[in-house]
């Protein structure tokens, strides 16, 4: 017998024996909790709120961006990211960019002047290490959280948005969601079986409270992360 | 109405003013109240130290003394939580477990009585101290007994009520206090240094359990804080 | 008394009576617990949230065996290779042997309790491999020797000039109080080590059956970089980590951010489903990924205690709890402490040795309370109490849990005890405080007030 069997084997033999249900008579004084699941299948109704329409989930999304410390800036089109870059690079004296072949990406680095690592089709990780930026696409924006939704396939792989020190990220209005349950929604519309090997929903800069519960940001990964919003 | 008043052992023993005081704010409510003299002890030790059997030795006879009365107040959140719901757990499987649901369902402790039951907040209590309350773990989770006491307390005159910066317990826990009693002790270090901060001359509380932890814990250190049961502060003119 | 429970008293005692600790420990905590209120009351039904999370765990833990089956052949269909473990040593076997046929020399490691549950960076470093934890927390307490005094925040008992000190010591760095400096101290050491490695090693907070796919919750990026540049990568993680969908994680995500740590979300929630696909520029060639068993097949056969089970390793619990904020982390000697580890650790380690766990509880609730999957932790506490008084009671206190209930249950009895205990505290402040009061345990810090001159039972009988 394998110890795939053995394992599997012990758990039907320990599940024989029928568990109570959850929020029974001892995990509440009231009596046993009615099924919520039972009620409503998205947790969208105990989640915190978001408001209806875009103007308020961009309200949201900005109170959310400036408490994780991630910089914000909102443009009427796409080719205002343009501008944005250039002044990102001129303030913190970019020598060379990371970015992946998207069209959003490759529209709003063009005429930036700087060498670039594409990540696309493989890289060197000390190339990559040593730009200043990575500048990516992303699948969605959450207002709920202030949450950037990336994937293997939709920010150039797995290490663009998190091995420089600045991940700059490039989106479109209709990409704001209100909430965590849209999002995953919108990850297995999107993707249906064929998802990419990475997915992540990155909110804020990396951080640690490691010592004495300080926060600190660029623990690990980008200290800084600027989202660029285009309006149109 | 005629209220059954259970009194645990170390009420009895220790703090019958506790006892002597609900027994006068019931019959100023105009209730008659009878103390069965064999219900002396829900059998809170032994239960907690994991001896069920002992445990029932004791909570039998508890039941079968408190079983036939309309209403039961209990002097302590912590033997209420054991009574109103761990006789559940004792007594599942046994003859006693229908008598031990039926009691449950008409137990309350003390303040829990005043307010939800007769729905009296305003004893005509006088008090004028500064005091904090201290939520019995028992009262507070097992039971959920929170707002009662408060609410009692607001109608006494004199009284101001500061809360304490953290709902924590202070470290009683039965056997735990003397089983562990160095973690029991930091605890009540904790609890007391928090109910020193609100600077109120009197903790409050609804258990006299924990009150003969931390007025110990007081005396030794020589504090002027002073500990004192709900029902005493009620029982005031 | 055995020697876990000896090892507990003794650390206890040094711990509870070092105001030091204390004051670091009620500060570290009563920063998280502000922010994590703050983040809980923007939910419109936190406890509806509670209730929903302890249903997807039950469903999901007593229903294991389909849903680890559906992980394993979904995380396998994409070319991922899924290794099964009964024991902790299998795992350690499993993966040394991985290491030396990939010739790996150098391993990277992010966050996994689990890895500490089965000694797995001791096991390496034997076979001569250098590990390395990238999580600054864990990293420091590697340097210093020493498990993780917290599953969410493992250096929190180290103030910054203890960190500063090790980091002189241990990296050769300046000394410095700043933790930004500290981190990028770290962070630059850290570096060099992914790069170099050859292995990336990691834990899972999720497992999801339907997509086959590992979930892994962080803020550093850390784990992340483990997951993106050594071309071979490893997860280990305890079989009852599985959800059923992977919309289940829209709320487990935010529930265990805000109590583990009071934020809203944590910086990064990665969700990873095997190696680099065709097309992807980056990512490990080979996944593996280890199910530990280790006695939690033991823990879901006791049907009472089976939701222990759920627990998602938030660590909320241990953050509410008052003994562990007085004898801290290490004094339990366990991976897994707090309210939930002495929950867990005699199923996993031994009833009888671990049993005084549970009774090292005042049973006040706040773990219960504060769970997000609602596990009913210290009734928990209570049932272990009585399966080991039940399987080796002490004579001792049985007999004393007999007398009295022999005597409590005689009225007569009982008002003579009354009145020879009354005659006998006169004699008490003779040895009131000192070893041969029979009362020490009680008197050594605390008084104990007297048998009262007219009990309420002799009261009540002068009345009729």
């Amino acid at each position: 017998m394998t110890e795939r069997e053995k394992i599997l084997g012990r758990i039907r033999e320990a599940l024989s024996v029928a568990a109570p249900r959850p929020g029974g008579a001892h995990a509440e004084s009231t009596p046993a909790a009615a099924s919520v699941m039972a009620q409503s299948s998205t947790p969208r109704s105990w989640l915190p709120k978001v408001g209806e329409g875009y103007a308020e989930r961009l309200e949201l999304f900005r109170q959310q961006s400036s408490d994780l410390k991630t910089e914000l800036r909102v443009v009427a089109s796409t080719g205002g990211f343009r501008d944005e870059l250039r002044r990102l690079r001129e303030s913190d004296g970019w020598k060379k960019i990371g970015a992946h072949a998207g069209t959003l990406v490759k529209g709003a680095i063009a005429d930036l002047g700087l060498p670039v690592c594409w990540t696309d089709s493989g890289y060197k990780v000390e190339e990559l290490e040593n730009c200043d930026a990575g500048i990516t696409e992303c699948d969605a924006l959450v207002a709920q959280t202030g949450s950037v939704l990336i994937t293997s396939r939709s920010a150039g792989g797995r290490a663009l948005s998190v091995l420089p020190p600045h991940h700059v990220v490039l989106a479109r209005r209709s990409q704001l969601l209100a909430d965590l349950p849209e999002a995953f929604a919108l990850i297995r519309q999107r993707y249906g079986t064929d998802y990419p090997s990475f997915i992540s929903f990155v909110t804020g800069p990396s951080r640690t409270g490691d010592i004495e519960r300080i926060l600190v940001l660029g623990a690990h990964g980008p200290r800084k992360l600027t989202i660029l919003l285009s309006e149109e | 109405m005629v209220v059954t008043l259970f009194i645990p052992c170390f009420v009895d023993m220790m703090y019958p003013r506790v006892g002597i005081s609900m027994v006068r704010i019931l019959e100023r409510l105009g209730h008659s109240v009878r103390c069965p003299e064999s219900a002396a002890c829900c059998g809170q030790p032994a239960f907690n130290s994991g001896y069920w059997d002992e445990a029932r030795t004791v909570a039998e006879k508890t039941l079968q003394a408190l079983a036939d009365s309309e209403v039961v107040v209990i002097a302590s959140g912590s033997c209420g939580a054991m009574i109103k719901k761990f006789y559940l757990d004792l007594f599942r499987g046994t003859p006693n477990e229908r008598a031990a649901a039926d009691l449950a369902g008409k137990c309350y402790e003390f303040s829990d009585f005043l307010v939800t039951r007769l729905g009296v907040t305003d004893l005509g209590a006088h008090f004028p101290a500064k005091v904090t309350f201290h939520d019995g773990c028992h009262g507070l989770r097992e039971l959920r007994i929170k707002s009662q006491p408060r609410k009692l307390l607001e109608k006494v005159r004199g009284v101001q009520l500061v809360e304490m910066a953290e709902e924590v317990c202070c470290g009683f826990g039965g056997t735990f206090a003397a089983k562990f009693p160095m973690i029991s002790t930091a605890m009540g270090e904790v609890k007391c240094s928090h109910a020193l901060a609100t600077g109120a001359e009197y903790i409050v509380s609804n258990d006299s359990s924990c009150l003969m932890h931390i007025q110990g814990l007081l005396d030794r250190q020589k504090s002027k804080l002073k500990t004192i049961h709900l029902a005493e502060v009620l029982a005031t003119t | 008394m055995n020697t876990s429970a000896r090892q507990f008293k003794e650390q206890a005692t040094l711990l509870t009576q070092d105001l030091r600790h204390r004051q670091l420990i009620q500060t570290a905590i009563g920063k998280y617990e502000v922010v994590r209120d703050r983040v809980r009351s923007r939910y419109q039904d936190w406890n509806a949230a509670r209730q929903a999370a302890a249903e997807i765990k039950w469903e999901a833990v007593n229903h294991l065996d389909e849903h680890l089956t559906r992980f394993a052949t979904q995380l396998e269909a994409r070319g991922a290779k899924v290794h099964w473990a009964s024991t902790g040593a299998q795992a350690r076997e499993i993966i040394t042997n991985l290491l030396r046929e990939k010739q790996a020399r150098s391993i990277i490691k992010s966050k996994a309790m689990t890895s500490e549950e089965i000694h797995l960076n001791a096991a390496l470093e034997q076979a001569g491999f250098e590990v390395v934890e990238s999580d600054l927390g864990e990293f420091i307490v590697q340097l210093r020797k020493e498990p993780p005094y917290h599953i969410v925040f493992p250096a929190m008992h180290l103030t910054r000039h203890q960190i500063s000190e090790l980091f002189t010591r241990e990296l050769g760095s300046a000394p410095t109080a700043d933790p930004e400096e500290l981190t990028l101290i770290a962070r630059r050491v850290l570096r060099q080590k992914y790069v170099r490695a050859d292995v990336g090693f990691t834990g899972a907070n999720f497992a999801i059956a339907e997509t086959g796919m590992i979930s892994i919750t962080e803020n550093e990026g850390n784990a992340r970089l483990t997951a993106a540049l050594p071309q071979v990568m490893v997860t280990l993680l305890g079989i009852e980590k599985i959800l059923p969908r992977l919309e289940d994680l829209a709320l487990f995500l935010p529930m265990l951010a805000t109590v583990g740590a009071g934020q809203g979300l944590t910086c990064y929630n990665s969700f990873y489903g095997g190696p680099r696909r065709p097309g992807e520029p980056d990512g490990p060639e080979e996944y593996h990924v280890v199910l530990l068993d280790n006695r939690r097949t033991e823990l879901l056969a006791d049907a009472e205690q089976r939701d222990s089970l759920h627990c998602i390793r938030c660590g909320g619990c241990l953050n509410v709890c008052p003994i562990y904020r007085n004898v801290g982390g290490h004094s339990y000697g366990t991976t897994y402490s707090g309210p939930v580890g002495s929950v867990i650790t005699p199923h996993l380690r031994g009833l009888l040795e671990w049993k005084h766990l549970s009774y090292a509880s005042s049973l006040c609730g706040a773990c219960t309370d504060i769970c997000p999957v609602k596990i009913d932790l210290h009734h928990h506490l209570l049932q272990n109490r009585r399966n080991a008084s039940a399987s080796k009671p002490s004579r001792l206190e049985r007999l004393a849990f007999k007398v009295f209930a022999y005597v409590i249950n005689r009225p007569g009895c009982y008002a003579l005890v009354k009145k020879v205990g009354r005659m006998a505290q006169r004699l008490h402040p003779l040895v009131k405080g000192s070893r041969l009061d029979p009362a020490y345990a009680w008197t050594k810090t605390r008084d104990l007030p007297p048998i009262a001159k007219q009990t309420f039972k002799e009261y009540w009988s002068s009345r009729k």
